[in-house]
């Protein structure tokens, strides 16, 4: 007992205070930071990040906002996808299920970096992607060089070449509207792609371990009651299996806001800081700028943001377990009453 | 706690011994279903078909044919310049010290704190297990700074230690075998107690044997967990004689090659990185599918 508390103690709760005290100072790496040597700056590294304007604030909230859409394309997703192929693997006709449960959860398994570098390989300019986009006729972009934004390319398809003035004078926190409403880069789209393919593997499990506890005789039910597949599965399976479901948004969310491995190996925060992060802004702020302070700080309000949607969902879970939500599924099930 | 429950057997009959006329839509729900399932079944393992042939491609040929299965002509040169060009066989002698003394060092000490959680009566037990529930709320990748700072305090940055020690115990790891020696009665223990057995010597005698299940998926989950751990290598060690494989390997992605793109070396890098883990995922298939659902149970 003694070595475990002694090693997540010293190796976690500690090591917060220490960065926290970092955060607050402008230690460049050199010697100890816990000297009265270095320079105490008190909460600059915070205000530079939200008020001042610089680089420092236009790399933060360009991080935002690339992460914004990445969480808001990965999340639903790979809930999609996990709950679609979970169905399907948990259907009762279907043989050779074990077969495709174990391929479609495979990817999970394997290390980041190493799926990283075939995803390198699949989106290369020469590579398989843009392969098969040529065989559909398609001439495929250079997905790591691509910088442009999906939302700025759609709005070109519609015949906005010139972005508005209105929105290119104006923003907020350092980036003009134009900036934010970019959407992720087509460079995003590739990580977003190979995050969604290695995750929905896991996820697919838990949704197969929920479908698996809800009672036949329900569905059966549903059926004698005359409600087709699509009306079972939104009112008779998907209340079953709401927990579940929850749970898989929440550690969605969570997980989406670490995005780091596939950035550090893929792009590195290019291209025109499209890929960049929070948690690869605060290692790359850190550890190549060797502006710890400012680094300990991004990564203090990532820190809040997780631990704010975690807060979320905790709150979320309480309620449901109250009986508010009961009665009102029930009513929904066709023909209960 | 494999996937394919039993119960689904028990209710097959009346299912599929409902009322004709329905067999028509069946047929096509089937047909949907199955085409699915192979839709993704590609989309999910083409990836690894196309990483193991372009490995063994010539430069030019993984250029020009990057979907085709089959290499034309075979080369294996590129395994032969990652085991003589790169620092390859370094790493792998690294992760594979790493990966030995961090799953020794988990099953160890996350079974006996699990235990000692679940069965010992101690001042704090409470408060501990609530540290450990919150542990397991941090999100991993804000500790990166923290982390260094740690290392760099007790002077152990750079070195085997940093590596090794900080992932000796893991919260998730005492977790689950807490909530496994809460499941196992007491009473075999206490009949175990009545012949004058001590608390340690019941622990290893009649404890651990039962608990095998739980401790070959902690040994997995250790062994996938640490043989694939790359952001905390960033933070512990720069010395490149110190890299483990996915550290070694990203230095090689972003470019310390030279010239050319030189995918089929770094796929078959990556490739021979993936093995070790495949291998144990296909023989220990259910064991990783209990450690993926005691997500669920958490919470």
């Amino acid at each position: 007992m003694a070595p475990v508390v002694l090693i997540l103690g010293l190796f976690l709760l500690l090591p917060i205070l220490m960065a926290f005290w970092v955060s607050l100072t402008d230690w460049n790496g050199q010697g100890s930071p816990f000297t009265g040597d270095v320079p105490f700056v008190g909460v600059e590294n915070y205000t530079r990040l939200f008020t001042a304007d610089g680089l420092a604030r236009q790399d933060f909230m360009t991080s935002l906002r690339n992460n914004v859409y990445y969480v808001a394309i990965v999340v639903p997703a790979q809930t999609v996808l996990a709950l679609l192929l979970a169905v399907v693997v948990n259907s009762r006709m279907l043989k050779g299920k074990a077969f495709f449960r174990t391929a479609f959860y495979f990817p999970s398994v394997t290390s980041s970096v190493a799926i990283s570098v075939v995803f390198l390989f699949l989106f290369a300019n020469s590579g398989a992607v843009n392969a098969l986009l040529g065989i559909l006729g398609v001439d495929g972009p250079q997905w790591f060089a691509d910088s442009r934004g999906v939302l700025h390319l759609l709005l070109g398809g519609l015949g906005v070449d010139t972005p508005p003035a209105a929105l290119t004078g104006a923003g907020a926190l350092g980036l003009s509207w134009w900036d934010w409403l970019a959407g992720p880069s087509v460079a995003m789209c590739s990580i977003i792609t190979l995050v969604v393919w290695t995750t929905s593997g896991t996820f697919m499990l838990m949704f197969l371990a929920a479908l698996q506890n809800v009672p036949e005789t329900l569905d059966e039910a549903g059926r004698l009651d005359g409600a087709n597949r699509w009306q079972r599965f939104r009112h008779v399976t998907l209340p079953m299996i709401r927990p579940t479901l929850f749970l898989v948004l929440t550690l969605g969310l969570i997980g989406t806001w670490q995005v780091f491995d596939q950035v550090y190996v893929m792009s590195q925060g290019n291209p025109a800081k499209t890929t960049l992060t929070p948690a690869y802004l605060s290692y790359r702020t850190a550890f190549r700028d060797f502006e710890y302070g400012s680094g300990a700080a991004i990564s203090f309000v990532l820190f809040l943001i997780i631990i704010g949607f975690t807060l979320v969902q905790r709150q979320v879970l309480r309620d449901r377990d109250g009986d508010g939500r009961r009665p009102r599924w029930r009513r929904r099930v066709p023909g209960r009453r | 706690m494999t996937v394919a429950a039993p119960h689904r057997r028990e209710h097959r009959q009346p299912a599929s011994g409902a009322p004709g006329g329905r067999a028509p839509r069946g047929l096509a729900t089937t047909f949907v279903g199955y085409a699915i399932l192979v839709f993704f079944g590609l989309v999910f393992l083409y990836p690894f078909v196309i990483q193991i042939a372009n490995s063994v491609k010539t430069e030019p040929d993984a250029a020009a044919n990057p979907l085709s299965p089959v290499p034309d002509p075979v080369d294996l040169t590129s395994f032969q310049r990652i085991v003589e060009g790169t620092a390859f066989p370094l790493w792998l002698g690294n992760s594979l010290l790493v990966t030995v003394l961090v799953t020794l060092g988990r099953v160890l000490l996350d079974s006996l704190a699990g235990y000692a959680l679940a069965r010992l009566r101690f001042a704090g037990r409470g408060a501990v297990f609530a540290a450990i529930v919150a542990v397991l709320a941090v999100p991993g990748v804000v500790l990166l700074i923290p982390k260094f700072l740690v290392l760099n305090q007790l002077g152990i940055y750079n070195s085997y230690a940093a590596l090794i020690v900080p992932l000796l115990a893991d919260a998730a790891g005492v977790f689950i075998m807490k909530q496994f020696f809460d499941s196992i009665p007491r009473s075999v223990e206490e009949a175990a107690r009545i012949d004058g057995a001590g608390t340690f010597r019941i622990f290893r005698s009649v404890v651990l044997p039962m608990a095998k299940p739980a401790l070959i998926t902690l040994t997995i989950l250790s062994f996938q967990g640490s043989w694939n751990e790359f952001p905390h290598s960033l933070v512990a060690v720069q010395d490149p004689a110190l890299f483990t494989l996915p550290r070694g390997l990203a230095d090689l992605v972003s470019g310390s090659l030279g010239a050319g793109t030189q995918y089929p070396l770094k796929l078959g890098a990556a490739l021979l990185a993936t093995i070790p883990v495949a291998v144990l995922f296909v023989v220990f298939q259910r064991y990783f599918v209990r450690g993926a659902n005691e997500g669920v149970d958490k919470e």
